[in-house]
This record gives C-alpha cells, sequence and structure tokens, in this order.
C-alpha cells in the first residue's frame, strides 16, 4: 500500500498540473484499491504503449535505409562490370558504355579539393585548439570559430556558386579548378572542426611535458600532440573526403560535364555525382542502369569510409564520457 | 593549453612565430573565403535586385522568356517542402534519439547509431535517384490515390497524383534531416544526469514517466536546437528535391502538385541561363537563400549553447 501511495502523490496528473506535488484536493485515504489499481493498469498500459512507438520509430528510420541499399544493389549490381570503368558514356541509343571518364574525373576534382582543403582546414583546427584560448589570438579565434559555423552551415549549391563568380566568370570557360575548389570549400570546416574537437582532447600535461624539455612549441604541437591524435584526424579527414565524392550541386555550374576523358584541368570535367544526375533524369532505360551503377560506386565508397573511420575509432569523439 | 611563455624566450625559438603567424593567416584566409561569399553573391544578385527591388521576393511570375522574375513561388516550395520535412522528420528522430539513449541496450544502440550515421553519410544524388525510381512510384500508385480516396476533401489532397511533387519533397528531406535531428537529440538526452532518471525509478515511475518528467521536461530548448538546425539543413538541401519535386513553379494548395524550391530552380537553371539578369536572379535567389539559412542556423546554434554549455561544464567533472 505504501508503495501505491507514494505512486500516486508523485505522479498522478492532477498533482503535475497544478505543481504542488503531495498536495491533493481529496485525502488519501478516500481513493479506493480499486482505483489505484485501474490507475496502475493505466500507467503501465501508456508505457508500454510508448516504449514500442520508440522501437518502431526506429525501425521506421532504418526502412530508408535498407530501401536505399537494397535498390542500389540490385539495380546497380548487374550494370557494373568491367567497361562501366574503362569505356566513355555510349551514345544514346547503344547499349553498354561506361562512366570511366566521371569515375577518373571525380577522383581528380576531389584530389584537387584535398590538396586545397585539406591543410587548411587542419591547420584552422591546430589554430583553434592550440591558440585559441590565448589571449593575443583570442579576437581571431573566436571570429574564426563562428565563421567555420556559419561555412559549414552555407548550402553546397551556393558554394557553387561562389565558384562560379570567382574562378568560372574571370576564366570565362567551366573548369576542373573551379569544381575542386568549391569541393575544397566544402571540407574545409569539417575538417577544422574534427580536428579541434580532437586536438582539445589531448591532456595539457602532455605539452608542458614537451615544453619542459624545451622543445620549441610548434615541433610540440605537430610532433608530439598533432601526431598523437593522427589517426584521429585521418578519421575526420576520410569522412569529408567521403563526403566531397558525392556532392553534386556545386559542381553543375563549376566543372559542369563532359562526354571525354579528362584532359585538361582548365576544361570542364565529368564526375560521377553530376554523371548520375543527368542519367537520371534521362528518358532512357539503359542510362537508368548506368545511373543505379554509378550510385552502386557511391554508396559503397561511402559506406566503407564509414565503417572503416568506425572499426578504427570505435565510438568518436565520444570517449569523455 | 593556454600557456604563457616569458618575452625573453620567444626569440629562442624563432620558429614558434613563424608557426603561430602562419596559422593565423591561414584563419585569415578562411575568413577571407567566407566574406568573399558574400561579396561575390551580393555582386552577382546586385543587377536583378536593382531591377526588380524587394518586390523580387514577393512577386511569383517566373518567366525566363519574357524577363519577368519573381522568387514567391520558391520561397515557397522551400518553406512548405521543409516544414513537411519537419512534420514526418521530429517525432521519428526524437524516438530514434529516446530509444538509443534511454532503452536500447549498449550494443543495439551502437549499431542503430551507425546505421543512422550511415543515413547522413548516403550522397544527396543517390537519395534523388531512389526517390524518382522507388519512392515517386510508391506515392503515385499507392499513397496518393490512397490519401485522396479518404481524404480528398481536404485541398491538400486534390489534384492528379503525379508521385513527384511537394510531397515526395517532403519525405525526401525527412529522411535527409532525420540523422540530423537524432543525433543532437542524443546527445541532449545523454547530458541529463543519471542521478534524475534514477531519482524518478526510485519514485516508482514507469519507464516512459521517467523518460517525461526527468529527461525530455528540462531539454526542450535543445529539441528545439535540434529541429531548427534539421530545418535549416532542408533549406539548402539541392539534389535530391531537385529530382523529386517535379521543377514547377508554382503556388498550389496540394500536396500532390509539383514545386520548386530556391535551391533547386538554381540548380536546374544556372547553368543554362543566358540572360544577364535571368543569373542574376538565380543569383539573388541564392542570396536569400544564404541570408535565411545563416539566421536559421545561428538561432539553433544559439538555442542548442545556451542549453548545453552549463550542463557541459557540470557534467565534466
Amino acid at each position: 500500500m505504501n508503495e501505491e501511495v507514494l505512486e500516486m502523490t508523485t505522479l498522478h496528473p492532477d498533482n503535475q498540473a497544478d505543481g504542488q506535488a503531495g498536495v491533493r484536493s481529496t485525502p488519501l485515504s478516500t481513493v479506493s484499491r480499486d482505483h489505484l489499481g485501474a490507475w496502475d493498469f493505466r500507467r503501465k498500459l501508456i508505457n508500454r504503449l510508448f516504449m514500442t512507438l520508440l522501437v518502431f520509430a526506429s525501425l521506421l528510420a532504418i526502412v530508408p535505409l535498407l530501401s536505399v541499399f537494397m535498390y542500389v544493389l540490385q539495380q546497380g549490381l548487374p550494370a557494373l562490370d568491367f567497361s562501366f570503368f574503362t569505356h566513355l558514356p555510349a551514345p544514346v541509343g547503344e547499349l553498354g558504355g561506361g562512366m570511366g571518364n566521371a569515375v577518373a574525373g571525380t577522383l581528380i576534382l576531389v584530389g584537387i579539393a584535398s590538396l586545397l582543403g585539406i591543410p587548411i582546414g587542419i591547420a584552422c583546427g591546430i589554430y583553434l585548439a592550440e591558440y585559441g584560448n590565448r589571449p593575443q589570438g583570442g579576437k581571431l579565434a573566436a571570429t574564426l570559430t563562428f565563421t567555420i559555423d556559419l561555412l559549414a552551415s552555407v548550402p553546397s549549391i551556393i558554394i557553387g556558386l561562389f565558384a562560379y563568380a570567382v574562378l568560372v566568370v574571370p576564366m570565362r570557360r567551366f573548369s576542373g579548378y573551379a569544381g575542386g575548389a568549391a569541393l575544397a570549400v566544402i571540407m574545409i570546416p569539417t575538417i577544422a572542426r574534427s580536428t579541434e574537437e580532437l586536438l582539445k582532447m589531448v591532456p595539457t600535461h602532455i605539452r608542458e611535458a614537451g615544453l619542459a624539455l624545451g622543445i620549441p612549441r610548434w615541433k610540440v604541437i605537430l610532433r608530439i600532440v598533432l601526431r598523437g591524435s593522427m589517426s584521429g584526424i585521418t578519421t575526420g579527414v576520410m569522412l569529408s573526403v567521403a563526403r566531397a565524392a558525392g556532392e553534386t550541386a556545386p559542381l553543375l555550374f563549376t566543372s559542369l560535364n563532359s562526354r571525354f576523358w579528362p584532359t585538361g584541368l582548365d576544361q570542364p570535367i565529368s564526375s560521377l555525382p553530376v554523371q548520375i544526375y543527368t542519367y537520371a533524369i534521362s528518358p532512357y532505360e539503359e542510362w537508368h542502369r548506368q545511373a543505379w551503377a554509378g550510385a552502386l560506386l557511391l554508396v559503397s565508397f561511402v559506406f566503407i569510409f564509414n565503417l572503416l573511420t568506425r572499426l578504427a575509432l570505435g565510438r568518436p569523439t565520444r570517449s569523455r564520457d | 593549453m593556454a600557456i604563457q611563455q616569458p618575452k625573453k624566450q620567444r626569440d629562442i625559438h624563432k620558429g614558434d612565430r613563424r608557426f603561430y603567424l602562419s596559422l593565423r593567416a591561414v584563419g585569415l584566409l578562411v575568413i577571407l573565403i567566407f566574406s568573399a561569399i558574400v561579396i561575390q553573391l551580393a555582386r552577382l544578385s546586385a543587377p536583378a535586385l536593382h531591377h526588380f527591388g524587394l518586390g523580387f521576393l514577393f512577386e511569383s511570375n517566373w518567366d525566363p522568356v519574357n524577363e519577368k522574375f519573381g522568387a514567391a513561388s520558391f520561397l515557397f516550395g522551400t518553406l512548405v517542402s521543409s516544414l513537411i520535412a519537419l512534420v514526418i522528420s521530429v517525432p521519428v528522430s526524437v524516438g530514434v534519439a529516446l530509444f538509443l539513449t534511454e532503452l536500447a541496450p549498449k550494443r543495439v544502440a551502437n549499431f542503430m547509431g551507425f546505421l543512422v550515421e550511415m543515413l547522413a553519410a548516403i550522397p544527396s544524388i543517390v537519395y534523388g535517384l531512389w526517390g524518382v525510381f522507388v519512392l515517386a512510384p510508391i506515392l503515385r500508385t499507392m499513397v496518393e490515390p490512397f490519401l485522396k480516396h479518404h481524404l480528398g476533401f481536404l485541398p491538400l489532397f486534390q489534384g492528379a497524383p503525379y508521385g513527384v511533387g511537394m510531397m515526395a519533397a517532403g519525405i525526401i528531406l525527412a529522411i535527409m534531416i532525420t540523422p540530423t535531428i537524432s543525433a543532437i537529440c542524443r546527445e541532449v538526452f545523454s547530458a541529463v544526469s543519471n542521478a534524475q532518471r534514477e531519482a524518478a525509478l526510485a519514485l516508482g515511475a514507469t519507464r516512459w514517466e521517467m523518460i517525461r518528467l526527468s529527461v525530455l521536461r528540462g531539454v526542450r530548448p535543445g529539441i528545439l536546437g535540434a529541429v531548427v538546425l534539421g530545418f535549416g539543413r532542408a533549406l539548402g538541401e539541392t539534389m535530391a528535391v531537385t529530382m523529386v519535386i517535379g521543377n514547377r513553379p508554382d503556388i498550389s494548395p496540394s500536396l500532390f502538385a509539383p514545386a520548386q524550391t530556391m535551391a533547386s530552380v538554381i540548380a536546374n537553371e544556372y547553368a543554362e541561363a543566358t540572360s544577364d539578369l535571368h543569373l542574376s536572379a538565380l543569383a539573388a535567389i541564392g542570396l536569400s537563400l544564404f541570408a535565411v539559412s545563416l539566421v536559421i542556423n545561428s538561432s539553433a546554434r544559439l538555442l542548442i549553447w545556451n542549453f548545453e554549455r552549463p550542463s557541459r561544464l557540470g557534467s565534466a567533472k
């Protein structure tokens, strides 16, 4: 009986509503046991109901993922053969052909983006983690943190417009440079953030130990702090590279598309996502098949990268608790 | 971290100063890039804004042939598709987050967490492809006729079921923002101290009562922040939406009708636009999208920060 009374006083909705826990208009003794039993039953029923709903919500969230995987495998696998990687797209009406130029183009674009974006991102991360708290670095560091947050939230198509304005318009042509630069800008904030977070987890005494040995601070940062977090930083970098490889919107009007093998970086360059887009909105059955094959390639790339980083890190960034 | 070095020592390690200055330079470069984005967008869109003024945002006529440009239908498309996404995604995401933090055994939670992360990692273009060939046919043949039959008296569910349209875009967006919202909710929920949970359970609360009383009650601003952040992501999402929304600049009350968003019109027309005014009008849409997403995202950040800061400090030690 005691337990039930306790439940009544703390959890009865009447009590919560007026915020006076434990104060009831009717004395407890007037509430019959039957009432308590029914009330208890209702509580347990509601509990069951909501627990089921939570499980259901989780399953519902996973359904699209499974469906995407299933269709990409089922539709893409038959079209993903050797010639997919070695051939140029076939003209309309002809069977066969591949996306070799798009695969090569994506590698080139992601290469340019990595060359530009990874060093800049890591440098920003180091600056924020190592010098962010210093009084003289304070103002710039605060601005940079804010900027990186904002930059991460800019829609990728806007980055494409930016690359168009500063690279395509002055050069008077769509080019691989413009596409690569757009992807680099997209990579910078993710890399900077993950680097900063990882470096901040390195205990201060490690830095102090290095400095106490008379090692210059920059060497302490590069050779001790950075090296110690290398696996984590690589993970962050890999994830952002995988993300950049799948970006379509910023490439639509920077690197455009091409039906030929890449010949120069100052030329329009084909890329896997743009090629998938072109094929998907075309009316041709054969092209749809190729689009699915391209999607399979992208998804497996992303999946493998995520799985590898997961295995390498266990649970990322949550090591604090 | 903030180790102050006496002035004398700085001369011993000349490399330090150079290292510091070059890092600073890179930081400045990134700030410059961001300001350049703002400036260039403004520059690109200046002719259109000059020509049409602020009325650009409220005029719904979009006619590139006759050089009449107004962004209202795209604003409508962006807002409505993102709102549909929120309506679908928020309950699911909060449910996922609660399941992962409160209910699931650690192993299950880890595995499910990975799957939800994968949902975020799949490229937009793949969702688009899936939307065109899997989702849209399902909507066209099953869901939309069903809704029309049973709820057809509402203006929301009238018109021909095309499959592609506002509803498809909303659903795709919902799928894409679920990982964002649930990841932040998860973090917010796990910041609630266990003592609070144990207190509720000790008083005889059922699990759901515990969740309602000790988890959900205090974290509303955090959930709101997650929702706003998800909204911000939905606003800027381009490719998947472009592929399933039908791309017609109409304002229709029906969820079945094709529409167009700010991002999708830029993706569709920018590479092919020929007249300067058309290009500039598209850039002006980009500028408004940029402004909206900055406002939305910074307010989300503020909400989450305000919520997380004190509790983080409390739980760190």
